[in-house]
């Protein structure tokens, strides 16, 4: 800009032919750039228009509220082929956000593990997860995923000959069948107690943190809080007399009834996205780490702090704000990836809405525009969280 | 002994051994008592992994075999012999047999092209890349798809395997990077106009899955054009990654530009430098070299990615061993699984091989800018 004032308030700008002037050059590329994108979105619409005219495809969201007349293998909302458009929507929708928050949680979990397994001391866990993160990271998700379903969870025995697994649980080619909990009389009270003891620990949390900080003396938080969320459900549960029942899957002719099932696309997809995913969070997690300076743990040391009080109080805190920002677009490429669905058959947004919904309505534009702007939007969500989260985490600097 | 030791001076212990291999397994292995339980849970997984895969891979596997009953037995390994009989389609799909050497010789020109470009010391680098990035696309959109000088046209529907792969992954990279850099000097534009273009198409796709914006090539591309219109379906797929690691590409390079000290734009200004020769000449040199090691893992996941054209009915490397898994003369229990390794194993290769070029040339600049600024 500076030179942009410059150049205008010399004599020779004066003289300068009108289109040498930067602010006029500036607004003629502006026309142009608006001009020609308008010109191409006019040419697209009206081209798409012509065309769905002459293969007769409806357009508008009228479909949303006709009879779908197709099944979904999974659905966490009741739904059968009666019901409308919309609601295979709102059950594709459900499962994405089910495959995808699990993903995240497990991905997490793992990645950290083996993140800081890297920089574990010890030689032979340190080469192992390096082998982990190699391996995984340089072959395509979805080709792991193929591996999981094809190779591995469709190559299980037939519902006969199932692999019987303790307490109760049978693998097979169907999928994994494992005892479900039913609550009885009473169960709602074993909540309550450890929601009780939820609250309870974190009010000693913050009372703990206050009393540090006014006297210096600690209490021990952890085993109060194990006491609090474990102990104390624990107690209520069996003074209740034990109110919860399993119902145990029971093979009945070709196929197990009762108890409930991860079927083997689900299970493939989030086995696949959290060991793909996980390798990338451990990465993130090990630059972390490494990116706190020397002289911080030096410090810790030398103020007599113990390893884990290093950990907890000097490195991880800096080190989360490294992790952060790539963290969450780790978790941003989990939930886009979970449309990998399709191609094992899952039924997620992208399989039921742009595949089935797509081919029974013909609908492209409106159908591919909404799960465009689905993702969008749960990207939005996504990183408008973290980035409050991340402000939090941020160093106030003066 | 405990006489004569009682009797005699006392006799310092020799000091615990600092080298050799004990003491490094002391030190690296067995320091502490948590560390000795992690090492022996290691051994395990470890002597666990290996052994499963020499017993899958080598002991249990078949080697010979015509069909998949030579693999069909109680606990069979590997069925090496459907990846040697599938091998020609793995690498050139349906690709005509008597022009397979046209493939071949493409791929002898690449090399000839880009191992010279990536070993640092080779000088040329000049003409290098205009062969690399001028000439050698035009020879090979000649000898790929044929129909001048003679050579019959093999059209694009019979093209598979890995030569997709590698042709979605070589026009992606080179169609994303100059887009990509358009989209970031847009994106850092003072014309507002521009700036919410770039930064409206930059989110917008990063935003999606690739999926969708594959389904959207093939779906609705053919809306979008005038009537009798078409275009290839390989065509299309090759537009849809491109845009989309074009986005991502840009994201990257203007991590690059906003390393760059304004000094030197201001500099670049006061010497009279026109838009394009400040960016040409004295900006984006800089700022590209910066992100090399993020451009290429943007490439690493770009040849990732191109596994998903299987989606849209294209046939890449992963797309071929699907197909020949539900081959009904290899059934067995474990072709799925050996044609997927064998893939896997193919993708690794390329994308390791990647990796580790970025760590070195990461390592090259990092030694260029520790000795300053003068030396490089």
């Amino acid at each position: 800009m500076a030179v942009v004032s410059a150049r205008g308030s010399s004599s020779a700008a004066a003289q300068a032919s009108f289109f040498y002037r930067p602010e006029v050059r500036q607004a003629i590329y502006q026309i142009v750039t608006v001009v020609v994108i308008v010109l191409l979105f006019w040419i697209l619409i009206t081209n798409t228009a012509a065309n769905l005219a002459r293969q007769n495809i409806a357009s508008g969201f009228g479909f949303i509220d006709r009879t779908a007349g197709f099944d979904v293998s999974q659905h966490l909302i009741p739904f059968d082929n009666s019901m409308t458009y919309g609601r295979a929507f709102l059950v594709g929708l459900l499962n994405t956000l089910l495959v995808a928050g699990l993903g995240i949680v497990l991905a997490t979990v793992l990645g950290f593990i083996i993140g800081i397994a890297r920089l574990s001391t010890n030689w032979l866990v340190a080469r192992l997860a390096t082998v982990y993160v190699e391996i995984v990271r340089n072959v395509p998700l979805l080709l792991q995923l193929f591996f999981w379903y094809f190779a591995v969870l469709k190559s299980l025995p037939p519902p006969r000959q199932s692999a019987t697994l303790p307490a109760g649980g049978f693998l097979n080619v169907r999928g994994l069948y494992l005892p479900a909990p039913v609550p009885e009389a009473g169960f709602g009270i074993v909540m309550l107690a450890l929601l009780a003891g939820v609250i309870a620990s974190i009010a000693v949390y913050l009372v703990a943190r206050r009393r540090q900080a006014l006297t210096g003396q600690r209490l021990p938080v952890l085993w109060i809080t194990l006491a609090l969320v474990v102990l104390l459900p624990l107690g209520v549960y069996i003074v209740m007399g034990r109110p919860l029942g399993w119902d145990y899957p029971e093979l009945k002719g070709f196929n197990f009834q009762g108890g409930m099932v991860l079927q083997p696309e689900f299970t493939a997809l989030l086995l696949g996205l959290s060991i793909y995913t996980a390798s990338f969070i451990a990465e993130i997690v090990r630059a972390g780490i490494m990116g706190v300076s020397k002289g911080q743990k030096e410090a810790a040391r030398a103020m007599g702090l113990s390893n884990g009080q290093m950990l907890r109080l000097v490195v991880i805190p800096q080190a989360m704000r490294i992790i952060i920002p790539p963290l969450t677009s780790q978790f941003l490429n989990l939930t886009k990836n979970s449309s990998l669905a399709v191609a094992i058959g899952y039924p997620d947004l992208v399989s039921v809405w742009s595949g089935t919904v797509l081919n029974q309505t013909g609908q492209a534009v409106e159908v591919i525009l909404v799960t465009m702007g689905v993702f969008l939007t749960l990207s939005l969500i996504t990183s408008g969280f973290m980035n409050w989260f991340n402000k939090h985490m941020a160093l106030v600097e003066r | 002994m405990v006489a004569e030791t009682a009797s005699a001076p006392p006799v310092e212990r020799p000091p615990r051994a600092t080298l050799g291999p004990i003491a490094w397994m002391r030190d690296n292995l067995f320091s502490s008592w948590g560390n000795s339980i992690l090492t022996i849970l290691g051994i395990y997984i470890a002597y666990k992994a290996a052994a499963g895969v020499i017993e899958w891979g080598i002991l249990s596997a078949t080697f010979t075999g015509a069909d998949g009953s030579a693999c069909t037995r109680e606990g069979a390994g590997a069925c090496w012999p459907y990846v040697t009989a599938k091998f020609a389609q793995f690498m050139y799909g349906r690709y005509p047999e008597p022009e397979r050497w046209r493939v071949d010789l493409v791929y002898i020109l690449a090399l000839a092209g880009l191992v010279p470009l990536m070993i640092p010391r080779v000088p040329g680098k000049f003409w290098n890349a205009v062969y690399v990035f001028a000439i050698f696309p035009v020879l090979a959109f000649f000898l790929l798809v044929g129909g001048v000088l003679g050579f019959p046209h093999v059209g694009t529907e019979l093209w598979g395997g890995l030569l997709v792969t590698l042709v979605v992954a070589s026009v992606g990279i080179a169609g994303s990077l100059p887009i990509g850099v358009l989209l970031a000097l847009g994106r850092r534009s003072k014309m507002p106009v521009v700036r919410w273009v770039s930064i409206g198409f930059i989110e917008f796709v990063r935003g999606v899955p690739l999926i969708t914006v594959l389904f959207m090539a093939s779906v609705m591309l053919p809306l979008f054009l005038p009537p009798g219109m078409t275009f290839d379906k390989l065509l299309r797929a090759l537009i849809g990654v491109a845009l989309f690691s074009a986005a991502y590409m840009a994201e990257v390079i203007r991590g690059g530009l906003q390393a760059i000290p304004r000094g030197q734009f201001e500099a670049a200004e006061a010497l009279g430098l026109s838009y394009p020769q400040r960016m040409g000449l004295i900006i984006l040199p800089q700022a590209l070299k910066l992100v090399i090691p993020g451009i290429v893992n943007t490439f690493i996941g770009l040849f990732k990615d191109t596994s998903l054209v299987l989606i849209i009915g294209l046939f890449d490397l992963l797309g071929i061993v699907q197909l020949n898994n539900a081959d009904s003369k290899w059934f067995s229990p474990t072709t799925a699984m050996t044609g997927y390794v064998f893939a896997g194993f193919i993708f690794w290769l390329f994308c390791f091989f990647m990796s580790r070029y970025s760590q070195m040339i990461e390592r090259r600049l990092a030694t260029g800018h520790e000795r300053g600024p003068g030396k490089a």
